[in-house]
């Protein structure tokens, strides 16, 4: 490129490696909201580094963040370099598989500090990932992008650098594992036990089995047009219940039972056990 | 008029504070919950631990960050590493205005097996600079069916004064009353979010009916779980009857000790009879130097509370595991008879 002796406009990718897409944990999603509820008094919006790795096909895969202090005035942005160091090395302390794979701000869409500090990133790390956060909720609705840069060059002369959106995956799985209802609302008093957690997914299940039959039932009375592909999913959803005899089945369910039977029996008998002997020992007391 | 009795009121709430309240709930934010989830999952099966930070309000200890601790290694420098990065992790959260007040740790457990010696004295350590402090424990492997297995625990104070002590013999756990189920005492948990990340969260996720979270709950496969439960079950039991006998083994030694000490005091008396009779000075009844009035050190009832208190869990982890798996039978039965 340095040596080209035309003065040709061109885009050039930083990296050779286009990054095709971005993944975002939503540990990442609370980090930033948390350090943004956090923010110092003055401050327009917060930015930070972002850390994980870049998968083998190209996919940057955004584990983890930490917020970087700076001060931003009308044409120059102050990042606190030092401190962005010393939170890489102790980050890397407990997880040196991670690196720096971009940055972050809040707000919507690029702004004209944010070509300055994607600058300084991109000396850290080859075609970073640049992420906004739109914590001010201006679309009406919470909106979360990734772009990356493409240096506009005339010649050897840097004239400015595009900012390209790219594909963003959330990766909701974590957060689907505690469960939505926990991180939804802004309060939940007690954490739901084994058994509640059991009845609540029971539940949904029942609501969707009810769901299926209605669909069905509607579909044959002839009031919902029948549609192939959900027909479908039906009938393979009824196929991949194992066909078992009555009998086979009987046997089966009646075997696990018992063998959890016998486990809660031995739990029990070991905890009434301990229960005599902790009696045992405050008899001792009293005489 | 109205000054007055606000006035008052404020007075008391001081007055109230002075006193300690006890804890009553632990508030976590899903920040911490995510970030705990996080570093335990990604280094299981090794355990790991972490430092909780946020704010102690009353009977609430808020828990508003956390940070991860890198595997420690036997090695002094490492440790000494160790300090300095807790140190300086403070400090740069510090910076970017995360509460800076160490309320406790977490740390990652494998199938509940935390009752340690260890955990003990890692929480002395904690007690001696903050009044306050609770360990958190999750266990990644039980995330895989479904469940949050989060757990706050704290040491209960009777116990804590006697282990400062380090005392414990029966005579001084009888004194106390105190028993094995004293010594760990569990606090409820509360989960908190900012209203920003409800907000998220709810524009972002679509209203999906069917969770991970739901799939991982309706696996059928739990034997596993329940195998190794047994197992460690099992073992604990193992070391619990070798814990009796060192306890047999001390009785043993004592009573006859005891009868030694009888005898020789017999010995010794009808000696001083035929002293006396003879006109000599009796002879002292004790003899500190003869080894039988030695006193022998009576075995730490600790470590048999700690290992009962692992079997109960285990016996709470089985039942709870068990009750689910009978749910889960009968609702495949009722599914195949449809």
């Amino acid at each position: 490129m340095a040596t080209s002796e035309q003065t040709v406009l061109q885009f050039a990718p930083t990296a050779s490696s286009v990054t095709l897409s971005a993944k975002v944990h939503p540990l990442v999603v609370f980090n930033i909201c948390d350090c943004y509820v956090r923010r110092p008094d003055q401050a327009e919006r917060v930015i930070g580094t972002l850390l994980g790795s870049v998968l083998p096909d190209g996919t940057v895969d955004i584990r983890n963040s930490y917020a970087v202090p700076h001060n931003e005035s009308s044409d120059q942005v102050a990042l606190d370099i030092d401190y962005h160091h010393n939170m890489l090395l102790s980050h890397q302390k407990v997880n040196p598989k991670e690196v720096i794979v971009g940055w972050y701000s809040t707000g919507l869409g690029v702004s004209g500090g944010s070509a300055l500090i994607h600058e300084f990133y991109a000396r850290e790390v080859p075609n970073p990932v640049h992420l906004t956060v739109d914590t001010g909720f201006r679309m009406g609705e919470p909106a979360i992008k990734a772009y990356v840069s493409f240096n506009l060059s005339l010649g050897d002369i840097q004239l400015a650098a595009q900012f390209q959106e790219i594909p963003l995956d959330l990766r909701m799985i974590e957060a689907e594992r505690i469960g939505f209802d926990i991180l939804k609302t802004t309060m939940v008093d007690k954490l739901p036990s084994d058994l509640e957690g059991m009845e609540a997914s029971m539940q949904r299940l029942l609501a969707l089995i009810d769901d299926v039959y209605k669909y069905v039932d509607s579909v044959v009375q002839g009031e919902t047009a029948p549609d192939n592909s959900v027909g479908r999913f039906i009938s393979e959803v009824v196929a991949s219940l194992p066909k078992l005899s009555p009998a086979v089945l009987d046997k089966l369910v009646n075997d696990n039972m018992q063998d959890h039977l016998l486990l809660l029996y031995l739990s029990s008998i070991t905890r009434t056990q301990l229960s005599i002997a902790e009696k045992l020992n405050t008899a001792a007391q009293i005489i | 008029m109205a000054a007055a009795p606000i006035a008052r009121s404020f007075l008391q709430v001081a007055a109230t504070e002075e006193v300690a309240t006890p804890l009553r709930v632990v508030q976590i934010e899903g920040l911490v919950m995510l970030k705990i989830i996080k570093h335990c999952k990604e280094f299981s099966p090794a355990l790991v631990t972490g430092q909780l930070l946020g704010l102690d309000v009353g009977s609430v200890l808020e828990v508003t960050n956390c940070f991860p601790f890198p595997i420690r290694e036997e090695d002094e420098e490492v440790e000494a590493d160790g300090a300095n990065y807790q140190l300086e992790m403070m400090r740069c959260l510090r910076e970017v205005n995360v509460d800076n007040n160490t309320v406790g740790w977490y740390q990652s457990t494998l199938m509940g097996s935390f009752q340690t010696v260890e955990l003990i004295e890692t929480f002395m350590n904690y007690q001696e600079n903050i009044r306050r402090c609770v360990c958190i424990i999750y266990d990644p492997s039980r995330s895989s069916q479904g469940v949050l297995a989060f757990k706050a625990l704290k040491l209960s104070d009777s116990f804590m004064e006697l282990y400062k002590t380090n005392n414990f013999t029966g005579e001084k756990l009888r004194e106390k009353n105190l028993s094995w189920v004293d010594i760990f005492e569990e606090i409820p948990i509360k989960v908190s979010n900012s209203a920003l990340i409800s907000a998220f969260m709810t524009g972002l996720e679509d209203d999906t009916p069917v969770t991970q979270c739901d799939y991982d709950r309706l696996q059928l496969s739990t034997n596993p779980f329940l195998e190794r439960s047994a197992e460690f079950l099992i073992e604990c039991m193992d070391d619990l009857s070798m814990e009796q006998q060192k306890f047999q083994f001390y009785h043993r030694n004592l009573s006859r000790q005891q009868s030694q000490q009888q005898t020789w005091l017999q010995k010794r008396r009808a000696e001083n009879m035929a002293r006396k009779a003879a006109g000599d000075e009796p002879l002292p009844e004790e003899d500190p130097s003869n080894p039988i009035f030695k006193p022998i050190p009576e075995p730490s009832r600790l470590d048999s509370f700690l290992i009962t208190n692992q079997i109960s869990n285990f016996c709470n982890q089985i039942n709870g595991v068990a009750g689910q798996n009978f749910s889960r039978l009968y609702l495949m039965k009722a599914l195949h008879e449809n």
